[in-house]
């Protein structure tokens, strides 16, 4: 079998998933400018509620992340509703200064015939819906993170040209997202009086089983892994495959460090197990990469 | 207002059509539909005398291909589309984009339905499925409140199916992954919830336990009911106190908002439980046939009545029922 050598995957960081304050938000980007990531994504993703930064906000932000020579990225919300969620969306799609993210199908409808990228909760399975949304304009898509070596391989090799690939390479999973907001309801209140609880789980609400093990988190209507899905240890084989950009979530802390640690890594600086060993004293709880060989998601290889 | 219900074989075909059913929807036997059970759904020869007994009672028959295909078996989902024209049935419900382009492009003139697992909950959503494969109707996950769905209704051209009755996803369908995280598989990528092979059941000193994948999903008393082996049905730990949660194993039951339903301008509601059995679906095509030909006739005199209201809990799942995200404060 020929083999083709590509270049280093470019390392992400995805939008922030929880309820940070404001302030923390801006500290968060002003620390986030100075790591080695190459793109920044950008925006509410989660909640229409959580209205502490505006699309304004992020706009601003955007200027910022482009005036310091990395790629910004809008993301939009992952589970459209609401007629007022609509709107927003339409309102953020209207604007053509950046590259904008869609992670609900409503966002096809206003991004289609520019270009256009598809997160994660955007179901693309498959080569035939791969080339129905490169012909819409998708320019780059994030594999929905359930799916393993074996079909992002297959994807890659039958993409058409132009269209790169995103791997969720590090964070806590999405994986699912409900009308009902999970945070309030476990604290007793109505999702329409939340008190904007989420906001006191920087990493979402642990969530264990009857024996003890962490198992889910809970962040808003999200639900997420309580194990932080890591493919430090599989950085050749990504790179090989010809995998163009690696997601980072960001966390409530170390996100600096977990950056740095995939870019030692990938310039070879850093040997993976050294690197997992310090990933593995900073993630929330533990550390898993099942769905990268088909396994279960919670599994470790 | 179309009632349409569940067939996972012949028979429970031929009960929904006897028990009142405008359409009854099926599936292929693999994984190309989301109740990929063993011992489930249908090969072609009991789709057609299943066909003709449905046709022969002016009763429409749907199949459902509603998962997510793979480069590796792509051609399983090309292949299942092949067989459903060929059969001739009145409607296929698609999930995956892709497989919607193979069909409105091979097939202009088949009826297509956006599932349920295709997660569209907008406007804008329901439009670019319209326009890309001009789907003739749209089944809308559970996450709308009554009056986002006839808000709904109102800003979309594309018919609106609702689910009314049965087991109850509490994530919006086609993007939940709790069953692979747990197991390696979910309904996007092999068909089934909790899939039965990986589930373990076994009483131990502490009570009866349940496990998905190996992960310990409830653990009850012995005299606790047990019902389908979701994990967002289960008990966890929450800050050390011990609840549901995400959801009490609870199901859907929209009887009492049926005028409100109608109202709305909802063109079907839809029977949930393929896997059930065909003492189930008859009982709830019944009812359901009642509830909404008295609904139709008067719709503001419409009362649920209470043996309806008894049938309905026999055969809920958790013995407990639930207007759902239909009602705002669920949410």
């Amino acid at each position: 079998m020929p083999t083709t050598s590509h270049s280093t995957p470019r390392l992400t960081l995805g939008p922030i998933l929880y309820h940070w304050s404001r302030e923390q938000v801006f500290d968060f980007y002003a620390e986030m400018l100075e790591t080695p990531v190459a793109v920044i994504y950008l925006g509410e993703t989660i909640c229409s509620k959580r209205r502490l930064l505006r699309p304004e906000d992020y706009w601003e932000l955007a200027e910022r992340v482009a005036a310091a020579g990395k790629e910004p990225v809008i993301s939009t919300l992952a589970l459209i509703e609401a007629d007022s969620e609509l709107k927003t969306l339409q309102r953020i799609c209207a604007d053509e200064r950046f590259l904008i993210e869609a992670n609900d199908l409503a966002g096809l409808d206003f991004l289609e015939g520019r270009p256009f990228v598809t997160g994660h909760s955007i179901n693309l399975y498959n080569q035939r819906t791969l080339a129905f949304l490169a012909a819409r304009g998708l320019k780059r898509w994030v594999l929905p993170v359930e799916l393993g070596r074996e079909t992002a391989a297959a994807l890659i090799q039958t993409r058409p040209d132009g269209v790169e690939c995103e791997l969720f390479a590090y964070g806590r999973l999405p994986l699912a997202y409900s009308a009902r907001c999970f945070t309030a309801y476990n604290r007793n209140l109505s999702k329409d009086d939340c008190q904007f609880c989420c906001g006191d789980y920087p990493d979402g609400l642990l969530i264990s089983t009857q024996e003890a093990m962490p198992f889910l988190a809970l962040n808003g209507i999200q639900t997420q892994s309580a194990t932080t899905h890591n493919l430090l240890s599989v950085l050749p084989e990504v790179t090989q495959m010809g995998v163009e950009l690696l997601r980072i979530s960001p966390q409530s802390t170390h996100t600096a460090d977990i950056v740095r640690v995939f870019a030692d890594t990938l310039a070879g600086k850093l040997a993976a197990a050294d690197g997992t060993a310090q990933l593995r004293a900073w993630c929330p709880s533990v550390l898993s990469d099942g769905y990268w060989t088909g396994k279960a998601g919670i599994a470790t290889a | 207002m179309e009632l349409v219900c569940p067939a996972g074989n012949l028979p429970m075909l031929k009960a929904a059509v006897d028990h009142g059913a405008d359409a009854v929807y099926i599936g292929f036997r693999d994984d190309t539909n989301a109740r990929h059970f063993a011992g489930l759904n249908f090969n072609d020869k009991q789709i057609r005398e299943g066909l003709h007994y449905a046709h022969d009672h002016k009763v429409k028959v749907f199949v459902a291909i509603n998962t997510y295909a793979q480069p590796n078996g792509w051609e399983r989902w090309t292949a299942a589309v092949d067989r459903a024209v060929d059969l001739g049935v009145n409607a296929i419900i698609l999930a995956d984009m892709g497989v919607l382009d193979y069909a409105a492009n091979r097939y202009p003139h088949v009826n297509l339905h956006l599932s349920v697992q295709g997660s569209a909950t907008n406007p804008a959503a329901i439009r670019f499925m319209h326009r890309h494969f001009g789907i003739k109707r749209v089944v809308v996950p559970r996450v709308l409140s009554l009056a986002q769905v006839a808000h709904l209704i109102e800003e979309t051209p594309v018919p609106v199916e609702i689910f009314g009755f049965g087991s109850l996803c509490v994530m919006v369908e086609g993007r939940c992954l709790l069953s692979s995280y747990a197991c390696g598989q979910s309904p996007n990528t092999y068909g089934a919830c909790s899939p039965a092979a990986h589930v373990e059941w076994r009483d131990t000193a502490q009570g009866q336990e349940t496990r998905l994948g190996g992960v310990l999903i409830e653990r009850r008393s012995l005299n606790e009911p047990a019902g389908y082996p979701t994990l967002c049905k289960g008990r966890y730990d929450v800050a050390g106190e011990l609840r549901h949660a995400i959801e009490e194993p609870t199901s859907l039951n929209t009887l009492d908002i049926l005028p409100g339903i109608l109202a709305a301008g909802v063109s079907a509601i839809k029977i949930e439980g393929r896997q059930r059995s065909t003492r189930y679906v008859a009982q709830v095509a019944q009812v359901w046939r009642e509830a909404i030909d008295a609904c139709q006739r008067n719709p503001d005199a419409f009362r649920p009545k209470d043996s309806w209201h008894q049938i309905l809990a026999q055969v809920s799942e958790g013995a407990q029922t639930t207007i759902g995200p239909y009602h705002r404060p669920w949410h």
